[in-house]
């Protein structure tokens, strides 16, 4: 393998800021959820190449859970969109007004 | 030039440019559909970094269930209009940018201090860690070294398919008595 390992990792951490500006800057639930989801898959691209670059597979192992938990992180998420946009008919985040403290 | 030097100049810039696509559409169904093409970029490189398993499951999980499991919902609820650009907090926008471009770099001189640019993986790979295919070696360490946290996690999936079924059922309004006194006298007469 003639390609350096930091470049996999650098690109993880384009796409992790890439998701960090998307959480910052997006009003639709849905959309923000989506980023948060691009920043768990580039933390798992990270762990991918750090199990490379090591030599054992403890990486993937690793990644591999995270993507469980994704899942499970996805379906209760998407759940509470659900709930929330029937009660207040938006999916906007700056309607949600009523945590205000 | 080497294969998998060729495969990450043509996939990366793809996977930065459909994460950049996605956020800048304004649309949630056209968002939806870059983070899938993303996806798939990243599943790419899981290939060429020699973890052909978790290929598999990210095309499998990510770009098929996750990425359904959305597109569904944006149906669901009609959110696929366009967002209003007006800001909330002034100056929101070009702070979140700055802030990420600042992540960016910061990430970038820590891999630099860190790993170096220039650290290469062990070329042996495929034939010592992936002895007899990725599937089989990382089901080794997976059901030896991590058998409880396995375990763990099929608990995790049944409670957040409860959680679900919870959130998402409609409730029920209690029938008070007055409503109840009120049908039996109807249904009376």
């Amino acid at each position: 393998m003639s390609t350096p390992i930091a470049y996999f990792v650098v690109v993880s951490a384009m796409l992790f800021a890439i998701g960090t500006v998307g959480v910052l800057i997006r009003k639709n639930a849905l959309v923000i959820f989506m980023s948060v989801e691009l920043q768990l898959n580039a933390v798992n691209l990270a762990l991918v190449s750090f199990s490379r670059m090591h030599g054992n597979l403890n990486g993937q192992v690793v990644a591999f859970f995270s993507m469980v938990v994704a899942a499970a992180e996805v379906v209760v998420g998407l759940a509470i969109i659900v709930v929330v946009y029937r009660r207040r008919q938006s999916a906007s985040v700056d309607d949600l007004t009523v945590l205000r403290g | 030039m080497a294969v998998d030097e060729i495969v990450f100049w043509v996939f990366a810039p793809i996977s930065i440019g459909s994460a950049i696509a996605m956020l800048l559409q304004r649309n949630a169904v056209h968002a939806a559909l870059f983070l899938v093409v993303n996806f798939f970029t990243i599943a790419v490189f899981y290939l060429v970094l020699g973890a052909s398993f978790l290929f598999a499951v990210q095309i499998i999980v990510y770009a098929g269930a996750i990425m359904v499991l959305f597109l569904f919902v944006i149906m669901l609820l009609g959110v696929d209009r366009q967002e209003p650009l007006v800001e909330r907090l002034r100056g929101q926008r070009v702070m979140a940018i700055v802030l990420g471009t600042g992540v960016a770099i910061e990430l970038i001189v820590a891999i630099r201090a860190g790993i170096g640019f220039a650290t290469k993986a062990p070329a042996n790979f495929d034939e010592t860690v992936n002895r007899g295919g990725n599937a089989e070696a990382l089901a080794r360490v997976l059901f030896r070294q991590y058998f409880f946290p396995f375990e763990v996690t099929s608990v995790l999936l049944i409670v957040a398919a409860i959680a679900v079924v919870v959130l998402a059922s409609r409730q029920r309004r209690a029938i008070t008595r007055a409503e109840a006194a009120n049908t039996r006298q109807r249904e009376a007469v």
